[in-house]
This record gives structure tokens, sequence and C-alpha cells, in this order.
């Protein structure tokens, strides 16, 4: 590994940028993922900012149970992203749909639309485990070098699920 | 030799040689100094950089219907105008080589907030349009106050020059000028009272919203620039005549300091204000200006 990599590497690992979103949680990990960025747990120490846009970010941290109105969104999202990127699943919600199972408005849980990289398991999870969580993504994306290209999917082919029929 | 020393004053000292980590330096000294005001412990000293170099290493998604060149341009334009303007600062005392005056410096200190209204429009993106909107809006307001600061400073001395300038000895103008520079300076810095074009939580990054990678870090590197060069253009104000060079340099470097922290403290101490009262607040105060700088330009005049 020559000293350029080697430095892209350290660089990705120190400042890995947040890109927050909702796809139909009840806002408890939402608020979890903002207290982490807050005096008491100062995720900015680990480089972490909190970005406006989805170009502009390295992590996607996706928090709710995948609503099938949020499929079409979570996938452009991760379209927009720009690669290197990795996936944080926060809460119970988007690893296995947690209470909200066998919903018929629900299209999740989320790995089935996007790679996730990371769970952090918790209803909601605590700060701490948020920040881990963030670190060990923050350290795959630096492995994630520019020899190995990234799984991309494809946002031409709708999902079934944004056009569902209601079922009685 | 003449070119030369333009050459080293553009690319060594206070050019690109400096002026690039120091623009990385102020950039951490502002977000640590934001995040130790809020109780915080803050980023780590070299933050700026690796956030350059991970945007360096990032790709660029496929922009659909936007004018690809365009894109890359306004970025490119916006650093080397900042870099050209830290270039151009009278830091060292007779240094000679490429003597700009003032009203260069001024127009290049101005690029960087025309490009970035320019890529918001180019953009397409609604948010980058609104943010678009709002700093030509504010450039407008904050202008007006900075010009007539820098023409009534200018008047006491009776040039342009900014050799001249630099050396100026200190006198009640000087000082109405300096503090008509420090109230412009947030703005023009999109710091928070004022930091309305890329008020991230109403719309997003604004004008920057469809910039990703390289470009992005291009913009963050010329916001940097920016700091260096506003900064510094009022530090040289500021500065008495030196005629060690070392000295000087040191006095340069630690009148900018004060002046990011001073700058940074009052961003963390302060709310976003709405456009309305921002742009109200600096046409109130142009009006306060123009009466003290036309009319000390008049007397100086007079009694001349």
């Amino acid at each position: 590994m020559n000293l350029w990599k080697r430095l892209m590497c350290a660089c990705r690992r120190r400042s890995p940028w947040l890109f927050h979103m909702n796809s139909g949680s009840c806002n408890g990990c939402d608020i979890e993922l903002v207290a982490s960025l807050s005096p008491r747990y100062d995720a900015e120490q680990l480089g972490v900012r909190l970005e406006g846009s989805p170009r502009h970010a390295d992590i996607l941290c996706i928090t709710g149970p995948v609503t099938k109105n949020s499929v079409g969104a979570i996938r452009t999202v991760y379209a927009q992203a720009c690669s290197p990127k990795a996936v944080v699943a926060i809460g119970s919600c988007p690893a296995t749909t947690n209470v909200f199972i066998d919903s018929r408005t629900l299209a999740g849980p989320l790995d089935k639309h996007i790679p996730v990289d990371v769970f952090v398991p918790g209803c909601p999870p605590r700060p701490d485990a948020i920040i881990q969580g963030i670190a060990q993504a923050a350290a795959i994306l630096a492995e994630r070098g520019m020899d190995t290209p990234q799984a991309e999917i494809s946002i031409a082919a709708p999902q079934a699920a944004v056009h569902h029929e209601v079922q009685p | 030799m003449n070119l030369l020393t333009a050459l080293a004053r553009l690319l060594l000292f206070p050019g690109l040689l400096f002026a690039v980590p120091a623009a990385w330096f102020f950039l951490w000294v502002e977000r640590k100094a934001v995040a130790l005001m809020q109780g915080r412990i803050g980023p780590p000293f070299m933050q700026p950089f690796y956030d350059f170099v991970k945007l360096l290493g990032k790709t660029t998604p496929p922009r659909t219907g936007i004018g690809g060149l365009l894109m890359r341009l306004w970025p490119l334009l916006a650093v080397s105008a900042a870099a050209g303007a830290v270039g151009m600062l009278p830091v060292l005392p007779a240094s000679g080589g490429f003597e700009g005056d003032l009203i260069l410096l001024l127009a290049l200190l101005e690029l960087p907030s025309v490009c970035i209204i320019a890529a918001g429009f180019t953009s397409r993106s609604i948010f980058s349009e609104i943010g678009s909107a709002r700093e030509a809006a504010l450039s407008v307001s904050y202008n007006i106050v900075f010009l007539l600061a820098i023409v009534s400073i200018a008047a006491a001395q009776h040039t342009f020059r900014l050799e001249a300038l630099a050396t100026m000895p200190a006198s009640p103008l000087l000082w109405l000028g300096i503090a008509a520079l420090l109230v412009c300076l947030p703005a023009r810095l999109h710091l928070n009272p004022f930091s309305l074009p890329n008020a991230e939580q109403e719309i997003y990054s604004g004008p920057m919203i469809e910039y990703a990678g390289p470009e992005l870090a291009l913009w963050e590197l010329s916001h940097g620039l920016e700091w260096v060069a506003a900064t510094g253009l009022v530090a040289t104000l500021l500065a008495p005549h030196i005629t060690l060079w070392w000295m000087a340099v040191l006095l340069f470097i630690a009148l900018s300091f004060l002046l990011v922290l001073l700058l940074s403290t009052l961003a963390a101490a302060t709310a976003r204000l709405a456009i309305d009262t921002t742009v109200r607040f600096y046409w109130q105060c142009s009006l306060l200006f123009a009466v003290l700088a036309i009319s000390s330009a008049l007397l100086m005049r007079l009694r001349s």
C-alpha cells in the first residue's frame, strides 16, 4: 500500500460525515442520534459532522422500520451518496422491523433494499452505542479502498412496494 | 527580480504555501472555539486537513441536466481568487514585487461570493437557489458598509495603494473604518448571526447542496482562504509599521488569530437572524457610515 492510499485510509477513518434519514421511525432513535452530537457525548471528537445533503455524506444513518412510502426515497438517497459510503441502521426497527413486524404498510427490514454495514440494536439505542456504530462504520469505510468498487443499486427499477395494493 | 518577488509573494508568503495551512488552521480554530463555548471538546487539530483529503478521494455522482463544466469552474475560480487576495496582502514592509491596489484586492475578495451565487443558480436545486438569492441580498447589503469603510480609510491616506495603507498611523478615522469592516466580516464569512446562505437547518447546505467530492473540497478550501484574506486585511490595517520582517509576520499571524477567535466566539454566542432583519441591520449601518465616511472624506479634502 503506497503512501497516498495510507493517508486516504487514515483520513476516511477520521472524517465520517453523516446523513440522517428517517424511514418511518417513531423519532426515538432520531433524538438519540442528535443526542450523540450534543455536548455530553460530543461525536465531533471523531470528526463527525451532520450534513444536509446525501452527496456530502460518507455514512447514511437510517432509522425506522422502512415503510412502503420510504423505500423509493431510501434507494434514491443511497444512490446519491458518493462512494465509498457506509450504511448504519440505527435501532431495532431497520434490523427486524421490531414491534411493527407483519404490518401491511411496511417493506422492511432495511437490508432487503440496500446493503447495511453496521446494525446498532436497541429501542432506542444509547448514544454511546450509536457513536460506537459510527466509529465501526468509519473503520469499514477506511478499508473500502478505491480498488474494490462498491455494490451500486439501480434506482431505475421502481420498487413494487411504492405502488402497492392495499390488501383487505 | 521584480517578477521573482511577485511570484514568491503569490506562492510562498503570504501566498499559497502559507495560506493553505493557515486556512485549515483557522477552520479548525473556528470549530474548536464553537465547541469550547458549548462545553464540548471539539474536533482534533488536523480535522480540516482530514476532511479535505477525504473529499478528494470521493467520487462525484452524475448530475443530469446541469452544466458540468460550469459547476467545476466556480469552485476553482473561488479558490484562485481567494488565494490571489491573500497573496496581495501587504504583510512584509516594502517587499517590492507586484504592488496591487486596494481596488484589485476588494475585487478578488468579492469574487468567491459571486462564485457562490453563480454556483447556486447553476446547480438548479431549489435549496441552492434560495441560498444564492440570500447570498446576493446579503452581499448587496454588507458591501455598502464594507466599501464605505474602505473609502473612508483610503480618503484619510489620499491613496489606494496597499503599502501606504498598511503603514498608515493610527487615527480616529482608521479605527472607525476598522470597526465598520469588523461589522461586515461575519456576513462575509457566513458566520452565525448572518449565516443565511448556508443555513443548514432551513435550506440544508444552500448553494453547495449539489456539490460532492473534490469540488466540495475546493469550496471548503476557498472558505478557509476567505478567512485568511478577510482577517488578514483587517490585521494589516491594524498592525503598526514594523521594519523587522519576522516581527511583522508574527504580528500579522497573531492579529489574524485573535480576529478569528473573536468572530468564532460571536458565532457561538448568537443565533441566526432572519434575512429581512439582517438586510435592515446593514442598511441602517450603512446610512451611519455613509454620512461619516463622506463627511470625513470631504473634510480631509478641505484640510489638505
